[in-house]
């Protein structure tokens, strides 16, 4: 076991060292985006003294090194500062408490997490369920149409997918809400019926690859001696599947699960739109727009974290699933 | 529902006139040719032929199984009165596991890496509802005891690569009589163990066998090892029956001159060698070389001397550290201490600081000739390779040199320089690799087990042409091997390898003749005899404590 334990913990530094890289890449590329905050917010008619007043307010002056270190010390403190459209709001017409990019970002990204849980809840086990009969029923109609099915649903756009399904489920039949207007203070149950239709939006757009990975996973161990040999045992076909293929083809499916659902945290902008769903992705897109840097860089981050940890925890949990290092001889 | 169709039949499997075909390339190729199978109640049938004869496929028919890609086209099966060609996959997966069970050639291949032995084990008899999950607990650790496993109690709670091979293989074995079954196919249960277990695990096969009167198909390429366990013998050729008999008229009397053939393979031996002169200076010379993977020594301490002309057949079981002393004299794995000489100057110890003379002094011929050559390149080009970097020739003096090569391991060079590794046979791609260590025109070779992959007729083509070869060329070979009956035939002298030590080394006749090292006696004594009362006699002598596994143990 304390050979896991010292994989588990140098794949943890490896990611703190990603994470630091990927925050140079993400200072440097913010700040190549052409304009700045000031710009954007001043318009064409903005003269160079107002641009340069509020950029010597906002820090915007100091040299790229100087402001690189000055987010990166914060960070690590915790702090992820405060947003340029709410500091340029106090400056100019005065007023009360700020509101920093942290307690901005929270109640955003509770509900980017909820969506993604929700849509892992429904689209994991039925990806892989999917996978497993498909395997089981190879190269039959049943496999065939899968296939078509979730290749056709993961080639179109997510917003093509989004109005069929408010189509058939919100206005043909009114089951369920087109709008996910979710605030804070509803009870679970409401929140789950209204995130129910993004989240099947999400589910049809990451089941083909989880669901063909999981197909393709196991059909290549099906010739493996010990399949053959559960075979001649006389073990059904099912338990062949489940019991004998399944647990050792666990290393890829779990990886192509953990990119999936970093994609359902980090990706979703498109439904979080359609369905005016107030997730992390669509402030995302607002703070792009204004060049509000403080809030961008700290997404980014968010962004980045998510996607190491998911493919730590996928790392992780594939050399869990080998027997031969959880039982050393 | 068997029992209502159950026939009082003679025979507990009757195959009769079975054509088996394999499909490769959308055609669909014969593999039986018609071929009769019976075999009563209690009996043991040993199926025996080389690579490609359809032993395999035959024993899988049995079970009314076929592999992916290969149909039963004609002929009839029926296991205890049941026709298992028209039975439903439902009638016949009730038979699989409970009354018939299998036994694969590579135990450790063939138990799943992800589940505990003891949960493999039991779940047929579970699945078939013979028994529930702890009877068949407590029977399993019976069987193990029976079986001769070591600590019977806990064996069964490992994983599989927590257990050796050999007692893989017995633990296979248990498995498969865990329902009780009338018929067990054994599909060359020993062909990827050391002699030493080999011994262990035919021993206790034979007498579980005996003791719950099972009856079996022996399927091997081994005639010495198929003449201990059957009653009787069935031998095939590429699909067709040669000749079948009880197994003491087919060992003293047989019939088809292939018979006949496969029984004489063993009778080549070269004539022995003068010593070398006792000043003359070996080609190659090993000298207190300690070799270590990581931080773990696996060589201590090996020496021994390669004169001019001269075959050092270095024995020992896997894990002895026979192919770890090759890489050493390669410079692959740079000896930790001592050095290695050829022609009494000392080796750098790393191939990357030895230059091209003393690179090309040194060649190595592979076991796997299937892996060893590069499947997308032509045979012109795998051996012109060596030619032209070793010997600088191009174009066409290349090309006729390489024709020459070819001719001197006896393949035509007009019909094979432009084909591909894919399209020669077993024997003919490890011609190529002879051809391809020829190349660089080395005073000294390195056959890393090169017959054992190949079918004994073919492996003794190979053995000739290295013994021709040799004394044209003047060659000195290092000749890695598990196989006595290699050594015997080939060697002059000999060096035994255990645990990354030489325990014994000297000349051939020397070492094949008493007193011997206690490990070098009890490699001499596994080897399998062609006589059926070899296995009885010698257990009855040495008692079952004292062969295999069980008496190296004592031996440390």
């Amino acid at each position: 076991m304390t050979s896991v334990l010292t994989i588990i913990l140098q794949r943890l530094g490896l990611g703190l060292v990603t994470l630091f890289v990927v925050s140079i890449v993400i200072f440097t590329a913010v700040n190549l985006l052409p304009g700045d905050f000031a710009e954007a917010i001043l318009g064409q008619g903005a003269t160079p003294e107002a641009v340069a007043s509020i950029r010597r307010d906002l820090g915007l002056d100091q040299s790229p090194i100087v402001r690189y270190f000055q987010w990166l010390g914060n960070m690590v403190t915790g702090d992820l500062g405060t947003s340029f459209a709410q500091l340029n709001f106090q400056t100019n017409l005065g007023g009360g408490d700020l509101v920093g990019v942290a307690e901005q970002i929270a109640p955003r990204f509770a509900n980017t997490m909820f969506l993604a849980g929700v849509t892992a809840a429904i689209a994991v086990p039925f990806a892989v369920g999917l996978g497993i009969l498909a395997a089981l029923f190879r190269n039959s109609a049943f496999d065939r149409a899968t296939n078509i099915t979730t290749l056709s649903s993961i080639s179109s756009p997510e917003f093509f997918l989004a109005y069929i399904l408010i189509l058939f489920l919100a206005v043909l039949n009114p089951v369920l809400p087109s709008l996910s207007n979710i605030f804070q203070g509803m009870s679970f149950g409401e929140r789950l019926e209204k995130t129910l239709l993004p989240a099947l939006t999400l589910t049809l757009v990451v089941t083909a690859h989880m669901m063909r990975m999981t197909r393709a996973a196991i059909i290549n161990l099906l010739a493996s001696p010990y399949i053959e040999m559960a075979r001649l045992k006389g073990i059904s076909p099912m338990r062949v599947i489940v019991r004998h293929a399944l647990p050792n083809a666990l290393a890829p499916i779990i990886n192509v699960i953990a990119l999936n659902l970093a994609y359902l945290i980090t990706g979703v902008v498109v439904v979080e739109v359609v369905f005016v769903y107030p997730g992390i992705g669509q402030l995302f897109v607002d703070s792009v727009k204004i060049r509000d840097i403080p809030v961008v860089q700290a997404c980014c981050l968010i962004f980045a974290a998510a996607y190491i940890l998911l493919n730590l925890t996928a790392d992780i949990l594939s050399i869990l699933s080998n027997p031969r290092l959880r039982h050393p001889k | 529902m068997s029992e209502t169709t159950t026939s009082e039949s003679e025979f507990l499997v009757e195959m009769r006139d079975v054509h088996i075909e394999g499909r490769s390339d959308e055609v669909w190729n014969p593999i039986i040719n018609g071929v009769d199978l019976t075999l009563k109640r209690g009996e043991v049938l040993g199926l025996i032929g080389e690579s490609g004869a359809g032993k395999s496929t035959m024993g899988l028919a049995a079970m009314g199984f076929c592999r992916d890609g290969v149909r039963i086209a004609s002929g009839s099966v029926h296991f205890d009165g049941i026709d298992l060609l028209t039975a439903s996959a439902e009638t016949k997966r009730h038979l699989l596991g409970k009354r018939i069970a299998y036994v694969a050639q590579s135990a450790a291949a063939s138990f799943n890496p992800a589940h505990k032995l003891i949960d493999q084990h039991t779940e047929a008899p579970v699945q078939h509802g013979v028994a529930d999950k702890s009877e068949s607990e407590v029977d399993g650790i019976e069987l193990y005891r029976r079986l001769r496993l070591p600590n019977p109690d806990e064996i069964g709670f490992r994983y599989p690569h927590q257990v050796s091979g050999g007692q893989l293989q017995r633990a296979m074995t248990a498995m498969a009589m865990s329902c009780r079954p009338d018929l067990i196919i054994f599909d060359e249960p020993t062909t990827a163990l050391d002699v030493t277990t080999q011994i262990e695990v035919l021993a206790s096969i034979r007498d579980i066998v005996e003791q719950f009167n099972t009856a079996a198909i022996y399927i091997t390429h081994d005639l010495a090892v198929v003449a201990q366990m059957a009653d009787r013998i069935k031998v095939l050729l590429k699909g067709d029956e040669v000749e079948e008999a009880d197994t003491r008229t087919m060992l003293s009397n047989p019939q088809e001159d292939y018979t006949k053939s496969l029984w004489a393979v063993r009778e080549f031996q070269r004539p022995t060698k003068p010593a070398p002169p006792s000043d003359a200076t070996p080609v190659i010379s090993v000298q207190n070389v300690t070799a270590a993977y990581g931080k773990i020594d696996v060589l201590h301490d090996v020496s021994f001397d390669i004169h001019e002309g001269r075959t050092v057949a270095v024995v020992g079981e896997s894990g002895s550290g026979k192919s770890t002393a090759a890489r050493c004299i390669t410079g692959l794995l740079p000896p930790r201490m001592g050095q290695i000489e050829l022609d009494g100057e000392p080796l750098p110890p790393d191939y990357r600081k030895r230059n091209k003379e003393q690179l090309r002094q040194v060649q190595m011929i592979y076991q796997m000739a299937d892996t060893a050559l590069n499947p997308r390149k032509t045979i012109g080009e795998i051996v012109g390779r060596p030619v032209q970097f070793y010997m600088g020739l191009t174009g066409r003096k290349r090309r006729d040199r390489v024709a020459e090569l070819l001719e001197e391991i006896e393949l035509p060079a007009g019909q094979y320089i432009d084909r591909l590794p894919s399209e020669l046979s077993g024997g003919q791609k490890q011609r190529i690799g002879i051809a391809r260590a020829l190349a660089a025109e080395p005073k000294f070779i390195i056959c890393d087990e090169v017959t054992s992959a190949l079918d004994q007729l073919v492996a003794e083509g190979i053995l000739r042409l290295l013994a021709k070869l040799q004394d044209e060329l003047k060659l000195s070979y290092m000749f890695i091997t598990h196989d006595l009956a290699t050594v015997k035939s080939i060697a002059d002298e000999v060096v035994v390898m255990k645990d990354g030590e030489v325990v014994e080394q000297g000349p051939k006749l020397e070492m094949f003749k008493p007193p011997h090292h206690a490990y070098t006696d009890l490699l001499l004594s596994s080897v399998p005899e062609m006589d059926p009362d070899w296995l009885s006699n010698l257990l009855a002598e040495r008692g079952v404590e004292n062969i295999g596994d069980a008496a190296v143990e004592k031996m440390d």
